[in-house]
């Protein structure tokens, strides 16, 4: 296995040895950004709880509050609606600000449920 | 905001005042901030300089300046400290110290486990070798900076981290307080940390806009490889990934490439040829990384615990910065093999990377790097195996694929493979299936945020949905003051409050009244022996808890210079201290123009049976700074000279003084010599003609009281005391 790849090795580098440094130093880049292509795909289509919190953070939600209300969204399968959206439904559908939709659902439990099915 | 009332130099920064209304802090300015570099190059004292950036306004040089006029020219790059004591309020003292050293970018280290911690800290709990990086904290510490910035004349980079599971808010906490730089770097959470890999970089991409945003300035975490491998210098071409997947994975976060930082570390130390690793591992990577930003940090894997030996392997670092380039020159606290860092090695650090940079200054003018030979050759080698190694990523599926496999931190030389690489499990690590994929209603209604968004169309900002967010209007953040009020800043400046504004003098080392001390000597005797009774005699001379903290073989029998740390239990009081009255000089013109009015005359001798020369001859002789300098003339008899020959000279030419020199003392035979001059003086009816000083290691300027002499000079007495010395008595004689 690791002859293999050494050989492989030696073969790749043949190759590169052909280039100039402008292009060895453009192969390099482009592979780069080969790599990472994915993992930015994944990023743009993933959200996390930690993602979730700093979106509440930014909405003028304390850090300990968004704490708890990330928690409830999570358990309540509703995170990847996100976070804030989440809350701007709740405040919409109760009449009230973001603030007292995240002290909402702090304090019931049960009053995620079935918010998005509703609003269809 | 009211601006606050400026820092006086001669008065401790009042922690105590920087935490009132914290509540309503906000940051003056955000993003990062480059030193000023004139490009015509900087003229200081009697020397031009090609490379550096503007003097500051207040600073302390290095000790060799006062020969060169008291510059304290500044290198070009910023230059970075680290501190963390675990004390932020003892940590704010420290960076004002190393503001007036020369840092512009002050790194705080987190304290231990702050990374594995799900969600922000608040308040100000004490930390491990680090500091709990929390908003009271930040903003604390981010309004001393600005006290220190103004004070010093020159911005300030508050600087800390940005990585493990509470990334993103960390982030915004960074971007609303204004915090200037940070870490971050997936990479670092998946290797170092064994955060989940995908959890880490869907992370990351949010954290890394919202630093956009604020224009944090970033750094990588790809050092760590040279720290974490085996063989450290071996693992070059991997480090090159590293950093190409963090800078690309930045830019498509929406980073400028302007603020994206390269960690960078020359990988070996003496006695390694460092040079041939060094040399082409630092300029294969400002080839590619052409676009990027260099953070030259220096080696601490080969730190050990004798502070010498890492303050030079240090210079050989910062000397590869400046053959190559550095944007930002790290500095490490030479003591950091042996103990969290103290407070006045952060100053040796910073020293040193000042001090090279100073005698290179423009280096790259004078020599140029030889890349026809084999430098030429290894850079070329560590490019090619770089891209292979890429190669290679791709081609087993690439990035996540690699890190399962073991691809990084193998100490071998790529293509070569040790085995001891650090695989990581995608399904494994803290915080593993924590990522939920967006619905196609997704949404979140605020600026800086990654990734799919769906916005209701027509808004002029996401964050108008809510009528903005606290990056648009800091009056939204919600600041959190104390959760621990015994676990807490005000707690424990209560206790130290005697030794910052009371009457209690102790040692300090980190901590205000630590009581932290290192006593260095030589034992002549084995290691073993050396050791016992390095810590004997501490422990008599009442030290507590003594450490040997450095003990270095100078011959295996003939004995060891041992270093041993400990804390003194005492308190002095600054009322019982007799501090002498502070001596002010008369200006130099006023002195020379005295003594030419004049025309200053004097009669010198060593007097009794005292051969010594030494001493009288430097507060003389022009080249020495003595009072020949600034116009005197004086008629030097010798040693072992008698009072009365020297009182029978100055008569005959009509000297204006008679200085003598003192130096044996048994039996105060000093006090006698003194007393005699006097005496005979008065004798011949000359005292109120003539100026009597003496000066010697034993004697003491309040001598002069008790002799009947004008004045009496001790250790360090330069010619212009003596000078000044003279031309006050002529003033209150009423001779000028």
């Amino acid at each position: 296995m690791t002859d293999d790849r050494i050989s492989r090795f030696e073969l790749r580098r043949k190759v590169l040895r052909q280039m100039t440094d402008e292009q060895l130093k453009a192969r390099f880049w482009e592979l780069c950004n080969q790599v990472v292509e994915p993992i930015v795909e994944l990023a743009q289509t993933h959200t996390s709880p930690s993602i979730e919190r700093s979106v509440l953070l930014r909405m003028g939600i304390d850090s300990l509050s968004s704490h708890g209300v990330v928690e409830r969204i999570y358990e309540a399968g509703l995170l990847g609606k996100g976070a804030g959206h989440v809350l701007l439904k709740l405040a919409e559908k109760l009449d009230i600000d973001v603030k007292g939709a995240a002290n909402a659902i702090l304090s019931d439990k049960e009053i995620l449920h079935g918010l998005f099915q509703e609003a269809k | 905001m009211r601006s606050p009332k400026p820092l006086d130099p001669d008065e401790k920064l009042d922690v105590e005042k920087i935490l009132l209304d914290l509540e309503n802090y906000h940051p003056t300015r955000k993003g990062w901030t480059w030193r000023k570099v004139p490009t015509g190059g900087v003229k200081m004292g009697p020397f031009h300089y090609h490379n550096m950036s503007e003097p500051l306004k207040n600073s302390i040089g290095l000790p060799a300046s006062k020969y060169f006029e008291h510059i304290d020219p500044q290198p070009s790059c910023v230059v970075t400290t680290e501190i963390a004591s675990g004390r932020f309020e003892d940590d704010l003292r420290r960076m004002r110290m190393a503001a007036w050293n020369g840092a512009d970018h002050l790194m705080v280290i987190r304290t231990a486990g702050q990374s594995h911690i799900d969600g922000l800290i608040e308040g100000t709990p004490e930390g491990t070798g680090g500091v709990p990086i929390s908003r009271k904290q930040i903003r604390a510490s981010r309004k001393a900076c600005d006290l220190i910035e103004a004070e010093v004349g020159r911005q300030i980079n508050f600087h800390s981290y940005i990585s493990g599971v509470a990334g993103p808010e960390v982030a915004v906490l960074f971007a609303e307080e204004g915090v200037n730089g940070a870490h971050q770097d997936p990479q670092y959470n998946v290797l170092y940390r064994n955060i989940n890999m995908y959890r880490s970089f869907v992370d990351a991409a949010e954290a890394k806009r919202v630093m956009a945003s604020a224009g944090i300035f970033q750094i990588d975490g790809a050092h760590n490889a040279n720290a974490t491998a085996k063989a450290g210098w071996l693992v070059m071409p991997e480090l090159m990934i590293q950093h190409g997947i963090n800078c690309a994975f930045s830019v498509a976060s929406g980073m400028t490439k302007e603020l994206i930082g390269l960690s960078t570390v020359p990988p070996d130390a003496p006695p390694a040829p460092k040079l041939w690793y060094d040399l082409p591992y630092a300029v294969a990577l400002r080839d590619f990384f052409s676009e990027y930003k260099m953070r030259a940090q220096q080696n601490t894997r080969y730190i050990e615990a004798d502070i010498e030996e890492a303050v030079r392997t240090h210079t050989i670092d910062t000397l590869i910065s400046m053959l190559t380039s550095a944007d930002v020159q790290s500095t490490i606290t030479p003591d950091e093999g042996r103990n969290v860092p103290w407070h006045y090695n952060n100053i040796r650090g910073i020293q040193t990377v000042k001090q090279t940079w100073a005698a290179l200054d423009g280096i790259k003018e004078l020599l140029s790097l030889n890349m026809n030979g084999p430098l030429g050759e290894m850079v070329r080698d560590i490019k090619e195996r770089a891209v292979a190694f890429l190669e290679e990523v791709i081609e087993v599926g690439g990035y996540f694929a690699a890190v399962e496999q073991g691809f990084f931190v193998d100490s071998a030389k790529y293509p070569e493979r040790n085995g001891d690489g650090i695989a990581r499990d995608g399904r494994g690590g803290v915080a593993a299936n924590t990522i939920v994929h967006r619905d196609p209603d997704y949404m979140a209604p605020v600026c800086a945020h990654f990734g799919e968004n769906h916005l209701p169309v027509g808004l002029g900002k996401p964050c108008d949905l809510i009528g903005g967010c606290t990056l648009c209007k800091p009056e939204k953040i919600i600041y959190i003051d104390e959760l621990d009020p015994e676990d807490s800043v005000a707690r424990r400046l209560e206790n130290s409050l005697p030794y910052r504004k009371g009457g209690l003098i102790r040692p300090e080392g980190e901590w205000a009244g630590d009581g932290i001390i290192l006593l260095q000597f030589m034992i002549p005797e084995s290691e073993a022996l050396a050791q016992e009774a390095g810590l004997e005699i501490a422990r008599r001379m009442g030290v507590q808890d003594p450490q040997i903290v450095n003990l270095m073989v100078l011959q295996p029998a003939e004995g060891c210079f041992v270093e041993v740390k400990g804390k003194v239990a005492f308190d002095i009081e600054k009322a019982t201290l007799k501090v002498p009255p502070k001596e002010e000089l008369l200006p130099e013109e006023e002195l020379r123009a005295t003594v030419k009015q004049v025309g200053l005359k004097v009669v010198a001798a060593t007097v009794g049976e005292d051969e010594h020369s030494v001493g009288l001859r430097e507060i003389l002789d022009i080249k020495h700074g003595g009072i020949e300098k600034y116009g005197v003339k004086y008629h030097y008899l010798g040693t072992s000279v008698s009072i009365n020959k020297l009182i029978d000279a100055a008569i005959e030419i009509g000297a204006h003084a008679i200085l003598i020199s003192t130096i044996i003392s048994h039996n105060d035979i000093h006090r006698t010599q003194m007393k005699k001059l006097v005496e005979l003086c008065q004798e011949k009816g000359i005292r109120q003609k003539v100026i009597l000083i003496a000066g010697g290691t034993q004697v003491t300027s309040d001598m002069a009281a008790e002799t009947g002499l004008d004045a009496t000079f001790g250790r360090g007495t330069k010619g212009i005391h003596v000078v000044d010395a003279m031309v006050r008595v002529l003033k209150a004689r009423g001779v000028i």
